[in-house]
């Protein structure tokens, strides 16, 4: 009796112990709002959901479930807002203003299209409204402007073409005539330019045999493969992506081009069941190609887990790399939030938020990021590529020769333009 | 000599995909005199569905010749279902009001149409390439051409021989000419025009759909894809003159070959071709290459 009644005690204390530690744990910091409105902006339509956008809200639902059940941020629950990126960048623009004014939400996460984070950043700026960019690429938006409400915690797209640069020679060190292909917008532009001018810097001498620009969706290359078969380069490069890397590598494939040249991919903007075989590829940041340390990340880990679960996925754990730049962009946020709660002692403001995340660094599923360049509101990320291989053990592609170049390695120091630092030979580069 | 002959393969490959996808554009055009804005869409469906059936089909193990029939049957599905649904609900509606309204409500149904899209097929593409590598591949020029495109050459010239015979040589094609110079006289004289209509707007989105499905095995199959198509159609029937068979015909052979010679020797120019062409076109003759001037009826 005297041992059922210790156990009793014993029982009730913990019990009233749990009940203390969840009421301590639940208190939120004076000030505190009821609940965390974050928007989430991500191509839910257009031929850029498929590839980016389903996959990034996908990833950004499963990552603020995780943040809830943890107790939320800073003991507050997020409620998440989606919201479709389709259309112009005007209406874009106006969406982001229903957001800010009209939802009133405390902070926005998204946006995929380049065009479109250029197009937000100033608005966000003028309604002081925290926003993080959890996708887009182009690196003019911190090299051609400060903006104090504004960050990005996925790195510029500079590290997708100098990293496949920096692969190709690694793999292919004789490498001597190279071609491209890339869409004929923006993207397709910046890509080139990144990678030729990378490419004359380690590899002086090299020959550039072909620059096709097909249009943006064209989805017969049935003509610019032709080319490239008859001019016969050691590497053709490329930056398309979703169904038009799909269609050229499938054609390419088919017409024995992929066997002829090296075909260079610098996205991994769609499936790669879908990629041929022997195609190298990669990824702005680790992510879908995980380098061992990323591999081993706790945080990694449980988002392949989490997003299994919810939303499944093909034999090699495969998700868009547009998927681990949202959750990046959530655990920014959350970090900055707890951060500036803990200095401050009260629930912080919009500024206090913005200066603990400039300058962070922070743990995601996509290893460590480093908010270390444009003025601290620019994350630096290593640059993994592969090679698309086909494992027959589990039936899919997967990928192999895995290399990872260093964050130091492939982005330039704070304060450089990207183009000035690829024409000066890369000063500062630490490989 | 050998760089012209690649030139001229790729182009009229391309030439003949470009027939395909507009054909159904310009004869929809041609008998009811509206602009289908929802004929990307139509394209959309027959290549999802053409797609759907060939991977269903290669499930199967069966015969890969018998891929163009199941591409057919496709193009047929979605035009029954979708032609007489979209003229007699909607179009009927709207043949005497202004243009501008029938092509808002086009544009209405091709949204509609996008998203029924995605709700089937969802928003990952759809690779149903079996038939492009499976027909085989031939060396030509000293570089791989698959066969598959120029079936496709070959289906595009059985295709306009087709249409020809039926608007010359035909009692459907000179009920077809009736109704195109003169709806009212048309029906004065017994012919039954809203069921003429009916015909030509489902035949119109066999056209279109037809033009998806034998797409189908070349490209990757993602939402949006058929507003791309409208665009380039409706630049090769404005090319050829809106409304004429013929003129899509020469239309998609002056703009492939173009494209084709303007990757080779000018590729910045690629993007610019078909609307050069098509901006020179209209400005020297703005009914286009085989279209006929309207007098405006009081």
């Amino acid at each position: 009796m005297n041992r059922y009644r210790k156990v009793l005690a014993g029982l009730i204390a913990a019990a009233g112990l749990s009940l203390f530690a969840a009421t301590a744990k639940a208190d939120p910091p004076a000030g505190a709002p009821a609940s965390l409105k974050i928007a989430v902006v991500a191509f839910l339509s257009g031929p850029a959901s498929g590839p980016f956008g389903i996959p990034a809200r996908n990833a950004a639902d499963v990552w603020i479930e995780k943040i809830n059940r943890e107790g939320g941020i800073g003991g507050i629950k997020v409620i998440p807002v989606f919201t479709d990126e389709a259309g112009p960048a005007d209406k874009v623009v106006t969406e982001f203003r229903r957001l800010a004014l009209e939802e009133k939400v405390a902070a926005v996460v998204g946006y995929i299209s380049s065009a479109n984070c250029l197009a937000v950043a100033p608005v966000a700026d003028e309604l002081k409204e925290l926003t993080v960019f959890g996708d887009c690429g182009t690196a003019r938006v911190f090299e051609e402007g400060k903006h104090a409400y504004v960050f990005r915690t996925n790195a510029h797209t500079v590290i997708d073409s100098l990293g496949a640069a920096r692969y190709l020679l690694a793999m292919k060190p004789d490498v001597k005539t190279i071609a491209g292909i890339n869409q004929d917008y923006a993207w397709g532009r910046d890509s080139w330019e990144i990678f030729q001018r990378s490419m004359r810097q380690l590899k002086p001498g090299v020959q550039v045999v072909d620059v096709l620009w097909p249009k943006i969706f064209a989805g017969d290359y049935s003509t610019e493969i032709s080319k490239l078969l008859v001019e016969k380069p050691d590497v053709v490069f490329t930056s398309f992506w979703g169904s038009d890397l799909v269609t050229f590598s499938r054609q390419a494939k088919a017409r024995g081009l992929v066997e002829q040249s090296i075909v260079l991919v610098n996205n991994t903007g769609s499936d790669i069941k879908d990629i041929p075989a022997t195609v190298l590829i990669g990824s702005r940041g680790p992510g879908p190609i995980a380098p061992p340390d990323v591999e081993k990340d706790p945080l990694h880990q449980e988002f392949i887990q989490l997003y299994k679960a919810k939303y499944g996925l093909a034999p090699n754990n495969y998700i868009a790399h547009g998927a681990y730049h949202f959750t990046q962009a959530l655990q920014g946020l959350k970090v900055a939030y707890e951060s500036a709660i803990k200095k401050a002692g009260r629930w912080p403001t919009t500024e206090e938020v913005a200066a603990a995340l400039a300058y962070s660094t922070f743990d995601s599923p996509a290893g460590i990021i480093q908010m270390a360049i444009g003025n601290g509101h620019q994350a630096i990320e290593p640059a993994p590529f592969a090679v698309i291989k086909q494992d027959p053990a589990i039936g899919a592609h997967v990928f192999t020769e895995i290399r990872s170049f260093p964050a130091a390695c492939v982005n330039p120091p704070d304060g450089m333009k990207s183009l000035d630092w690829i024409d000066r030979g890369f000063p500062g580069a630490k490989c | 000599m050998r760089l012209l002959l690649v030139v001229l393969l790729d182009g009229l490959a391309y030439a003949a995909w470009l027939f395909l996808v507009s054909a159904g554009l310009t004869f929809t055009y041609g008998v009811l005199r509206v602009l289908n804005l929802a004929h990307g869409n139509l394209y959309a469906l027959g290549a999802y569905l053409g797609a759907t059936l060939l991977l269903h089909y290669a499930a199967s193990g069966s015969e890969i010749a018998a891929t163009l029939g199941l591409l057919l049957l496709a193009a047929v599905i979605i035009g029954i279902l979708a032609g007489p649904l979209i003229e007699r609900v909607f179009l009927r509606r709207v043949y005497s009001r202004d243009e501008e309204v029938q092509l808002l409500l086009t544009f209405a149904i091709s949204l509609i149409l996008e998203d029924v899209t995605k709700l089937i097929w969802g928003v990952t593409p759809v690779v149903a390439d079996m038939p492009y590598t499976s027909f085989g591949s031939v060396r030509l020029g000293g570089i791989s051409y698959p066969w598959y495109p120029f079936l496709l050459v070959g289906v595009a010239l059985g295709l306009a021989g087709f249409l020809w015979f039926v608007v010359t040589h035909t009692r459907l094609g000179k009920v077809l000419a009736a109704v195109i110079a003169d709806r009212e006289v048309s029906a004065t004289l017994g012919i039954h025009v809203p069921r003429v209509y009916t015909f030509a707007f489902t035949a119109g989105a066999i056209l279109a759909a037809l033009g998806g499905a034998l797409t189908a095995p070349m490209f990757s199959l993602v939402p949006g894809i058929g507003a791309d198509v409208l665009v380039i159609s409706f630049a090769v029937i404005a090319i050829g003159g809106l409304g004429s068979i013929g003129g899509a015909a020469v239309g998609s052979v002056v703009v492939g070959l173009a494209r084709s010679a303007a990757v080779y020797f000018f590729p910045e120019l690629d993007l610019f071709t078909i609307y050069l062409i098509m901006t020179l076109v209209l400005l020297f003759r703005p009914q286009g290459l085989f279209g006929e001037i309207e007098i405006r009826r009081i």
